[in-house]
């Protein structure tokens, strides 16, 4: 029987520093990944983090990393040439068949935008595979933005709104929550909305309040939820919301079933 | 196969057995409950009859012969983990008729829920169960309302009765123990309890709405969040993750996991200081619905075995028994 537990070592092939405290680690990996799953992602002595997938390349997997905890600490002091154990993938993650043909509409919160980055990025390099695309970015300040570089691609190939909670005075770009664009949007046909929405459990609850004002049905919306996950096995209960364990049933949800699950 | 046996060939089966298997079972253990000068009876190797509580239930039940409280998953030194070894021997566990229904809901977890447990599972494959009677059945539990008091599918059925002992033997691999003692064949039905002094009536028509009830916040109010509960119920199975480095050398250490208890404060926190139940009310709601209604909406049978131990060991002396009457109550009304 395979022992789940045992993480493998993964190289850290390249870092990408966003901010000050968010970067993202591109570790050797090769096997089946989608975005929005996750890994188990550890520091002998400092324990495990789950770590949402940002990212899937040749041979490679993407986790982008905010310092703010034991063990995320831990991996932006001791990451120099290292690697880093992992273990996973686990959970659902996006099925881009969902998402195929629609008109597509992201909604993320800061590093919500992690889990989703790998649809966002796909449609982006595939907009022949959707009808359009349109991704609703929230950051608290400028010095808080992540994947620069990809916004870069991503505002000529999509409709973006990337915004900021507080700017400096006299900055022009969009400002405001999130859920300030999302009454704005237009479609060609509502029907063949599609809607995701990642980030805190806050943001979740008004932006798929505001998403439901526009008319749209809940099943036009996908939602990611992140809780405790020790294990990733549906065995240690952290992440269980009811009859639904996170970590083997989500972590991504159907707004039809996410709407039901409590903490 | 039924047999009677002697005082004598009781103690020369014992012996036999511990040749061959680690008996655990319920003792007493002097002096080290929870509060000074108090026993605890809990699970320990034993040899013999003698050292076995049976006149009492438990305070902790079988969980950690199969579960331990803390257990190494690998050592890690700088490049490696290496695991440790399993059980060397393979394992008798004497437990009563609730708790063996309580093997079934750890099973359904470690061993099916997504993956198997690699720990869990080569214990589990090297363990048989002993049952022990309930003739006199003990005052907090309520197997009978939870349909827990008649588990069959012990492997042995043992009962000490004065100078004789009787036994039902299901396993073959252990019939010839029997024979080595001398035990003569006898017609043996274990001692069922038929009824319990706490009647619980599960509540049918729980939903999402039972979830804002004002009685959570109620027994909230009293709950100190010390989750005794947990770690005594034989059901639950919920643990953390701990990293452990020795302090003579910084470049080894172990990973375990440790039983967690979801009543108590840390349980949901995440980085970033987000935590998902800050209430006693909340951690008590999601406990007890966890045992009579999420659990079964998942597997498809109610997760409590009406072993009642929650209930003796609360110092806030909440009863969780008559709260699930409660709840059924306010249904009808």
């Amino acid at each position: 029987m395979k022992n789940e537990y045992i993480p493998q070592a993964s190289k850290i092939r390249e870092v990408i520093r966003h901010t000050d405290l968010e970067y993202t680690f591109r570790m050797t990996y090769e096997g089946d990944v989608k975005p929005g799953q996750f890994f188990e992602i550890s520091l002998p002595k400092y324990g495990e983090a789950p770590i949402s997938v940002s990212g899937v390349g040749a041979g490679t997997v993407d986790f982008t990393i905010r310092r703010v905890g034991k063990v995320t600490n831990e991996i932006f002091e001791n990451y120099v040439g290292d690697s880093l154990l992992i273990r996973g993938p686990y959970g659902n993650g996006f099925d881009l068949e969902h998402f195929k043909g629609r008109e597509i509409v992201v909604v993320a919160g800061g590093t919500g935008l992690s889990p989703v980055r790998g649809v966002v990025d796909y449609f982006a390099r595939h907009m022949q595979e959707c009808d359009s695309c349109t991704l609703i970015a929230g950051f608290k300040t400028l010095g808080d933005v992540l994947f620069k570089e990809d916004f870069a691609l991503w505002k000529e190939k999509l409709q973006v709104i990337q915004t900021v909670d507080n700017a400096p005075e006299g900055y022009e770009g969009p400002v405001g929550m999130v859920t300030r664009y999302i009454p704005d949007l237009k479609f060609k046909n509502p029907e063949n909305a599609v809607f995701i929405c990642v980030g805190p459990p806050v943001m979740i609850k008004f932006t798929v309040q505001e998403i439901l004002k526009l008319g749209m049905k809940e099943e036009q919306i996908w939602i990611s939820n992140e809780r405790k996950m020790c294990c990733g096995l549906g065995k240690c209960g952290h992440c269980r919301m009811g009859s639904t364990y996170i970590c083997l049933d989500g972590p991504v949800f159907n707004y039809v079933e996410g709407k039901n699950l409590i903490d | 196969m039924g047999y009677q046996l002697t005082k004598t060939q009781m103690d020369e089966l014992f012996r036999e057995l511990s040749e061959t298997y680690d008996l655990y079972a319920p003792v007493l253990m002097k002096g080290e409950g929870c509060f000074s000068e108090t026993d605890v009876v809990r699970y320990g190797k034993v040899t013999s009859p003698d050292e076995i509580v049976w006149d009492r239930k438990s305070d902790y039940s079988y969980k950690e012969t199969l579960l331990p409280i803390n257990e190494t998953l690998f050592y890690f030194t700088e490049d490696t983990a290496s695991v440790p070894q399993g059980p060397k021997r393979d394992r008798l566990v004497f437990l009563r008729s609730c708790d063996l229904y309580g093997v079934k809901r750890l099973d359904e977890i470690y061993l099916k829920n997504g993956f198997s447990d690699y720990y869990y599972a080569r214990i589990r494959e090297r363990t048989k169960f002993v049952l022990m009677g309930c003739g006199t059945p003990c005052k907090s539990g309520f197997c009978v309302s939870m349909g827990t008091n008649r588990a069959e599918n012990y492997d042995l059925y043992i009962k000490p009765d004065g100078e004789l002992g009787y036994a039902d033997c299901r396993c073959g691999e252990l019939e010839e123990y029997f024979r080595k003692a001398g035990a003569v064949e006898a017609r043996v039905v274990p001692d069922y309890a038929e009824e319990n002094r706490e009647q619980v009536t599960l509540p049918k028509k729980l939903s999402n709405e039972s979830f804002t009830r004002e009685i959570w916040n109620e027994y909230g109010a009293r709950c100190i969040g010390c989750g005794r509960c947990n770690f005594v119920c034989p059901t639950c199975t919920c643990f953390t993750m701990q990293d452990v480095f020795y302090r003579d050398n910084e470049k080894a250490g172990e990973r375990r996991r440790v039983w967690a208890s979801c009543q108590v404060d840390g349980y949901t926190d995440i980085a970033g200081g987000i935590s998902f139940r800050k209430t006693q009310g909340e951690r008590f709601r999601f406990k007890v619905m966890h045992k009579i209604y999420d659990y079964e909406k998942r597997f498809g049978y109610p997760m409590c075995v009406g072993c009642g131990r929650c209930d003796d060991v609360c110092p806030e002396y909440i009863s969780y028994s008559n709260c699930i009457n409660r709840l059924a109550k306010e249904e009808e009304e």
